[in-house]
């Protein structure tokens, strides 16, 4: 038995993404190529790239594919602070995903920037009152800011058309792949300069993303090579992926409101059943406006590693803070932002909840929560007193 | 039983894991973070907690089929072993910090963690026999005389081995590697590991410097007569007799040996072979891995006093708090701090620390 509670990380791929991807796979030619095969794989990939545009609210031009959310993200950062050599600073948030952190702090540490993180609410969103005084003061060292449409620890949706209008004509980059596929996410009405999406998170494959970027902007590129994607982006073009993206997205788009309600409504019930099952926890996740399967729960006196491997155990797939590279787990720094302790931080689990969770697994969970988290503090008590 | 195999990364902890499955344990595989910041690559020597050993561990468990987590145990190993490792460099005696890390983290936290996660006991590669006795369950030798690793858990006390797997006991290395090849564990001819695993570069001397300073000191003779100077005393062991910096040879041109580091007063007392001569040892902190021997009662048995030393014939008796050990034959070079092991037989009767010795 599995019961798989970690859609934020990915998500189960759909039968339409799966027919997508194996009749493309035996489709010859290089999208690129000016041959028969070649234009007949590039129509499919134009086809493809026009249906996902409609479905985001953006221009056919304006999607530039990647081989990953990461490098969408890298290709944001680094390719607006590179396109401006007289703005120095990259504004965004002390919680956003490391795709987004790490490249900041690598352009800090190599090429001169300097970063500003605007800090998190109580409420799970950035500080609008921060980001207006960083605007006022330094507006024109600004080279993007850069802030998650929805946060993927805390579910929490961020208000990007009010940081739009305070950021004026900087550029505005937003991470959303949390959130298109999920909740309403308009590309050309948020008016943002650019944005992320990501395939594997909507059960498209792995190994396929978008930046979508304002027409007529230039980017610097971080990949070199043919230029496929309006000199931006280069490598040939992933033409299964890329439909299968977009067959997935079509689904997800279709279906979004009946799942919308469907898993929000396991999540409130999974949330009002868990207070009454377990002691001593506290829910960090935020629930409006916001995704609508995220719960983050901190287990007072527990190690989340413990109890994830207590629950997998257990055949239940959840999910904690993210680790090193060695695979240290460490406190989440979402969770530090928004104002935990690092020890609260490491007591807490996320579990986000998907299309193909039914009410019977959320009972199962909510049935064997309770000795996990019970032996989970027998540990930490053990090892506390030592 | 359900069972918790500690995974280095290494052949035989992997060999072990597997060995336990086979019995039909239910086991899952933790490999321990000892380090912070894991170093990215082995360079040299290599250390115990590099992102490859954490791979290579994973990889074995994939391989053997059982679920894998990392468990981060950098501060308990920060705080147990290499702070207490250099307190006792600085203090003038000689630690062996792998005595440390099974007594205070394999078999205490990781142990205690999965008694509390609801496990029944540790498994590890260590080279070292459990047998169930009329005495009850005892710890012996490892067939495998080049390997045996008894002498390391030796500070383990009758409620930690009741919770500790060895499974490799009973077979020599080579074997395990085979054993490991016929399983399909790449890992099955990766070096052994040697020195001590915080000490990536394998400079202990180098390494203690860095830490504790190297303030210049007198090396002296026995009559205290200033024989050259050294650049931290604790950069030298009992018994060492190369690199000693003396810059006035003995009369008779003997070679001098390190007889005695004094942290105090930052000395460095040499002297002859015979003088490092050794006969009776006492040892503090007594833990016993079977019955507790009689009181003021003495013994015949084997000492031992490194983990690859030989088996010494002796008498001993315990106090209490002390054991006390009357060797047959002379042993040269010894220092405080290193652990002393008893045996009756192959049998490990239990470890003291060397407090002073005669």
């Amino acid at each position: 038995m599995t019961i798989y509670l970690d859609h934020a990380a990915t998500a189960p791929i759909n039968e339409a993404a799966i027919d997508a991807l194996n009749i493309q796979m035996r489709k010859l030619g290089n999208a690129s190529s000016i041959h028969n095969p070649g234009r007949s794989v590039r129509k499919d990939v134009e086809d493809a790239r026009h249906k996902l545009s409609e479905l985001i609210g953006a221009n056919p031009s304006e999607i530039i594919f990647t081989g990953s959310g990461t490098e969408a993200n890298n290709l944001a950062i680094k390719g607006f602070f590179w396109q401006h050599p007289d703005r120095n600073l990259i504004v965004t948030s002390a919680f956003e995903h490391h795709a987004i952190l790490d490249p900041v702090e690598w352009l800090v540490e190599h090429e001169g920037a300097e970063q500003v993180l605007i800090p998190i609410t109580k409420a799970g969103v950035i500080d609008l009152d921060f980001l207006r005084k960083i605007v006022q003061t330094r507006g024109s060292e600004i080279a993007v800011i850069s802030i998650m449409h929805s946060n993927n620890e805390l579910g929490s949706i961020q208000p990007i058309a009010e940081i739009v209008k305070i950021a004026g004509d900087i550029p505005v980059h937003t991470d959303a792949v949390q959130s298109f596929g999920k909740v309403e996410f308009d590309f050309a009405a948020l008016n943002v300069t650019a944005a992320t999406i990501s395939a594997h998170k909507i059960g498209g494959p792995l190994g396929v993303a978008a930046l979508i970027l304002k027409r007529g902007l230039d980017l610097t590129p971080v990949l070199h090579g043919g230029g496929q994607e309006r000199e931006i982006r280069s490598g040939t073009l992933n033409a299964p992926s890329i439909v299968a993206f977009t067959a997935a997205a079509e689904y997800a788009i279709a279906n979004m409101a009946t799942n919308f309600k469907k898993i929000r409504e396991l999540r409130d019930y999974f949330v009002t059943e868990l207070k009454k099952c377990v002691t001593d926890v506290s829910i960090n996740s935020i629930t409006d406006p916001a995704l609508p399967g995220i719960v983050n729960a901190t287990f007072l006196g527990t190690e989340s590693d413990a109890l994830l491997l207590l629950l997998d155990t257990e055949g239940i797939s959840a999910s904690a803070g993210s680790a090193c590279s060695a695979g240290v787990p460490r406190p989440s720094h979402v969770l530090v932002a928004l104002g935990l302790s690092e020890s609260d931080a490491d007591a807490s689990l996320r579990i986000s909840i998907g299309t193909t969770n039914t009410k019977a697994e959320i009972d199962q969970v909510l049935a064997i929560l309770p000795s996990v988290v019970e032996r989970a503090r027998n540990a930490f008590v053990v090892s506390e007193l030592n | 039983m359900k069972l918790i195999a500690a995974m280095s990364g290494g052949v035989d902890s992997a060999v072990a894991a597997a060995r336990a499955v086979e019995a039909g344990h239910e086991v899952i595989g933790v490999h321990l973070a000892l380090s912070s910041n894991p170093q990215k690559y082995r360079s040299g020597a290599r250390g115990c907690c590099t992102i490859e050993d954490s791979h290579d561990a994973r990889r074995a468990a994939d391989v053997i089929g059982i679920p894998f987590y990392i468990w981060d145990m950098a501060e308990e190993f920060h705080d147990g072993v290499v702070e207490n490792f250099l307190s006792e460099y600085s203090e003038g005696r000689t630690p062996n910090p792998c005595l440390r890390c099974n007594e205070k983290i394999k078999f205490a936290a990781v142990l205690d963690r999965a008694k509390g996660l609801g496990f029944d006991g540790v498994i590890t590669g260590h080279y070292a026999q459990m047998h169930e006795t009329e005495i009850g369950r005892m710890m012996y030798r490892a067939i495998d005389p080049t390997k045996d690793q008894s002498y390391v858990l030796a500070v383990l006390n009758t409620e930690q081995l009741a919770g500790a797997h060895f499974p490799l006991g009973d077979t020599v290395k080579d074997d395990v590697r085979i054993e490991a090849k016929r399983r399909g564990l790449y890992v099955a001819n990766k070096p052994d590991s040697h020195d001590i695993c915080f000490v990536s570069s394998g400079d202990t001397a180098g390494w203690l410097r860095d830490r504790l300073g190297s303030e210049v000191g007198s090396i002296v003779d026995e009559a205290g007569t200033k024989l050259g100077e050294h650049k931290g005393a604790y950069t030298y062991t009992i018994g060492q007799r190369r690199g000693l910096g003396i810059t006035v040879p003995a009369a008779g041109g003997e070679p001098r040996y390190v007889l005695k580091i004094e942290p105090k007063t930052n000395t460095v007392v040499v002297g002859s072979h015979e003088a490092l001569a050794v006969t009776k040892i006492i040892g503090d902190r007594p833990i016993w891995c079977g019955p507790e021997p009689v009181i003021n009662t003495e013994f015949r048995g084997f000492a031992q006093v490194r983990a690859h030393g030989s088996p010494l014939p002796c008498t001993y008796l315990q106090t209490g708090t002390e054991i006390k050990v009357d060797l047959d034959e002379p042993l040269f070079g010894l220092a405080a701090g290193q652990g002393l092991v008893v045996y009756d037989g192959d049998r490990v009767v239990g470890s003291a620390t060397v407090a002073s010795t005669e």
